[in-house]
């Protein structure tokens, strides 16, 4: 403390007046030549956070299109589905009477056929790979109701010597099918004219193939993906680095803070629908029959609900650990209820009306039907409501729980 | 109208009541109690920060500094206990307009690493009705240059610098720094020092807690030294020295038996303190007198002496005098 900081702290003061000068205009009354908007640079912040982490606008941009491109891919319509069944020769018989049976059955346009070994096909039908085994040769048991449910026809001539005997589960609609199937076409191998000749008519529908009940329930997914992670992460990491404690300390209003969060997210919402539908329109030429408008207005809604619950689900765990467990508490019944991959119609229903409040289905819902079915928005009053209250109950609850420390 | 040298608008529009002027309190604690589980962390504690004085909060880690300084910015709750910041109090529905006038740092605030300097200065900025504006307090902190740069490729000190120009954003009339210097190189220490006087220079108040006792000596006008959630003692540091009634400290290490009552019976020694393994800490009024005949006593005792350094007594030494431990032992 000798006089060289004397004269270092001297050296400033004369300094700083002559920048109190100037200062002192700029700054009367503390509000200086710009203006500062808290909102709008708590939004920025968020924005910018966004746009420099690369992994994140791979999760929200990227992936998507790859599990779009993917999955419209591997359920592409490439003429009707096929029943798989499989052969086996009977215990006893021996393989002819199974290979005439495969070869005949090979013959129907609907049928696809492998031949096993009683043991790979007793494994098969358990694992799904096949809808119904014809055990070839068998003597006709029908009493036996545990393995042989429904006995075999015993035929006459071509494959008449021949026993079947078809093993399924009928509580499997594919094996059920598999089994008229089977049965129509082992008939015709005997020779036996079909009872009833009816022509027939077959229709694939532009907006009922499988891509097109996809797409939409791909963006309702994206939606509270990126809704709740891109929130949940990065409020907790804040409090984990005491920056929301540090905002605390500040005249910074909370309500603020939340909402730069679910503005930042609108900054990118558009982008991430259009970059799904765009990508499914050029390549598997999936259409918006409804209003492109009435879409924006429902992802919109359901970008707020679920950065209202991701904001609800961040505001109160301390740990990366903890609020990935919450997130997944909250976001796995929605993978598997709110029809993303197929209906939600086919659960029960009793766990319908639950089914239908969660914000997943609401959103999946409305978008199918104004993309799908061309809809009018007003028709969809019930699912818009559901995400407005999902909005506006967490994003109240969430401001009241949050923990700043 | 006036602005001083680190942004203390001094207005009309300022609350300027004459009555907290000179001598008053800035900030005060009367029985301030608060508990975490089983823990005391502060204990009945009483405090006062005077208007335009830079008041230090000496003490080891875990005395209870942090609770203290975080119960007088509004983020803790006591459990007992009445706290007034700026003539205020918490709770009472002008907490916002409290904060307007505060500028707090905390112990570890880490910044996000993907944004700016430029743009979290204007962040912080953005949240004060009035202050100076973004490149001024770049400027302030020497930190122009780095405007552009990302939270995280500041090296240490910088980050220390930007949370100091963050809590200078709202040009405060009180200044909570917690902290501030702890885990710097000494010239990045020197460097927030020179901050802090300027903001000091200019009328503002400044409630600082450290465990440097050099930072408390260069910086504060008072000290409190806090131990186990209390204040042990408090006072300028100079005043806090010469409590000591030495001007001299003497530590040694030595192999053998001493006694340390023959020790205490030599002229110009006042204390003898045993540390462990060996070592003593002798506080000494005149050493030319002191030193001669402790040699002669070792000698006379036939204790081998190992190390034996002398300095002049600090705030260090105070701590030690009063709690029998190190600041930095925690």
């Amino acid at each position: 403390m000798g006089e060289a900081n004397e004269i270092l702290v001297n050296d400033r003061g004369a300094r700083n007046e002559r920048e109190g000068a100037r200062v002192g205009r700029e700054g009367r009354g503390g509000h200086g030549g710009e203006s500062y908007r808290p909102l709008v640079e708590l939004t920025l912040v968020r924005v910018r956070e966004f746009v420099r982490e690369k992994e994140a606008v791979f999760w929200t941009f990227i992936f998507p299109v790859l599990l779009a491109c993917a999955l419209g891919i591997a359920f592409r319509n490439s003429g009707p589905e096929r029943v798989r069944v499989a052969v086996e020769a009977a215990p006893g018989a021996g393989a002819t009477a199974a290979a005439q049976t495969a070869a005949a059955l090979a013959k129907s346009p609907g049928v696809e056929v492998l031949s096993l070994s009683p043991e790979e096909s007793a494994r098969a039908l358990r694992a799904g790979k096949v809808s119904l085994v014809v055990v070839a040769g068998a003597a006709a048991e029908p009493n036996d109701a545990t393995d042989v449910p429904d006995a075999g026809s015993t035929l006459q001539g071509g494959l008449a010597q021949t026993d079947f005997a078809y093993r399924y589960d009928p509580t499997r609609p594919e094996s059920r099918a598999a089994r008229l199937e089977v049965d129509a076409a082992l008939a015709r191998a005997r020779g036996r004219p079909d009872a009833v000749a009816a022509r027939e008519e077959q229709v694939t529908a532009s907006g009922a193939r499988y891509i097109d009940f996809l797409v939409p329930g791909l963006i309702g997914l994206n939606l509270m993906g990126s809704g709740m992670w891109s929130l949940g992460f990065s409020i907790v990491v804040a409090r984990g680095r005491k920056l929301l404690k540090r905002f605390a300390a500040t005249p910074m209003r909370r309500t603020d803070y939340l909402l730069s969060f679910i503005l930042s997210r609108l900054a990118f919402l558009f982008l991430e629908v259009a970059a799904v539908l765009g990508f499914a329109w050029l390549v598997f030429g999936v259409r918006v029959h409804g209003s492109v408008a009435g879409v924006g207005l429902v992802a919109l809604l359901g970008a707020m609900a679920f950065s209202g619950l991701g904001l609800l689900v961040a505001a109160r765990p301390t740990t990366i650990e903890g609020v990935s467990g919450l997130m997944n508490f909250v976001m796995l019944p929605m993978w598997l209820l709110s029809g993303t991959f197929f209906s939600a119609d086919r659960f029960p229903a009793a766990v319908q009306p639950f089914v239908k409040a969660l914000p997943l289905t609401a959103a999946n819902d409305a978008l199918r039907a104004l993309i799908n079915d061309g809809a009018p928005l007003a028709s969809q009053w019930p699912q818009l409501t559901i995400l407005v209250l999902w909005a506006l109950v967490s994003f109240v609850v969430a401001l009241r729980i949050f923990q700043w420390q | 109208m006036a602005i001083d040298t680190l942004g203390v608008v001094r207005d009309g529009e300022r609350s300027h009541d004459p009555s907290r002027e000179g001598g008053r309190s800035a900030a005060r604690c009367v029985g301030l109690t608060k508990r975490y589980a089983d823990v005391v962390a502060v204990d009945n504690l009483d405090m006062e920060v005077r208007a335009s004085e830079c008041f230090g909060v000496l003490g080891p880690n875990g005395a209870g500094k942090t609770t203290t300084v975080e119960i007088l910015e509004g983020l803790t709750t006591p459990d007992r206990g009445t706290v007034e910041v700026l003539g205020e109090a918490w709770g009472r529905g002008h907490d916002r307009a409290l904060r307007e006038r505060l500028g707090v740092q905390l112990q570890e605030t880490q910044f996000s690493e993907k944004v700016t300097v430029a743009e979290t200065m204007r962040l912080f900025r953005s949240f004060y009705r009035r202050g100076r504006d973004v490149e001024e307090l770049l400027r302030l902190v020497s930190l122009e240059e780095k405007r552009g740069s990302l939270i995280g490729k500041l090296s240490g000190g910088q980050k220390q610098r930007l949370a100091l120009a963050c809590a200078l954003a709202g040009a405060p009339e009180l200044l909570f720094l917690d902290e501030p210097t702890t885990g710097l190189d000494p010239q990045a220490r020197l460097q927030l020092w020179d901050i802090v006087e300027n903001f000091r220079a200019g009328g503002g108040t400044i409630l600082l807690t450290t465990h440097y006792m050099e930072e408390a000596a260069r910086l504060c006008d008072r000290v409190a030294i806090m131990d186990h959630g209390r204040v042990i003692t408090l006072d300028t540091p100079a005043a806090l020295v010469a409590s000591l009634g030495a001007e001299q400290i003497v530590e040694m290490s030595v192999t053998g038996e001493l006694s340390e009552r023959e020790i205490a019976r030599l002229r110009g020694v006042t204390v003898v303190r045993r540390r462990e393994g060996g070592a003593y800490s002798l506080t000494v009024g005149d050493i030319a007198t002191a030193l001669p005949a402790l040699l002669d006593e070792l000698a006379r005792q036939e204790v081998k002496l190992e190390t034996l350094s002398t300095h002049e007594a600090t705030l260090e030494d105070v701590f030690v005098s009063l709690t029998g431990r190190n600041l930095r032992d925690g």
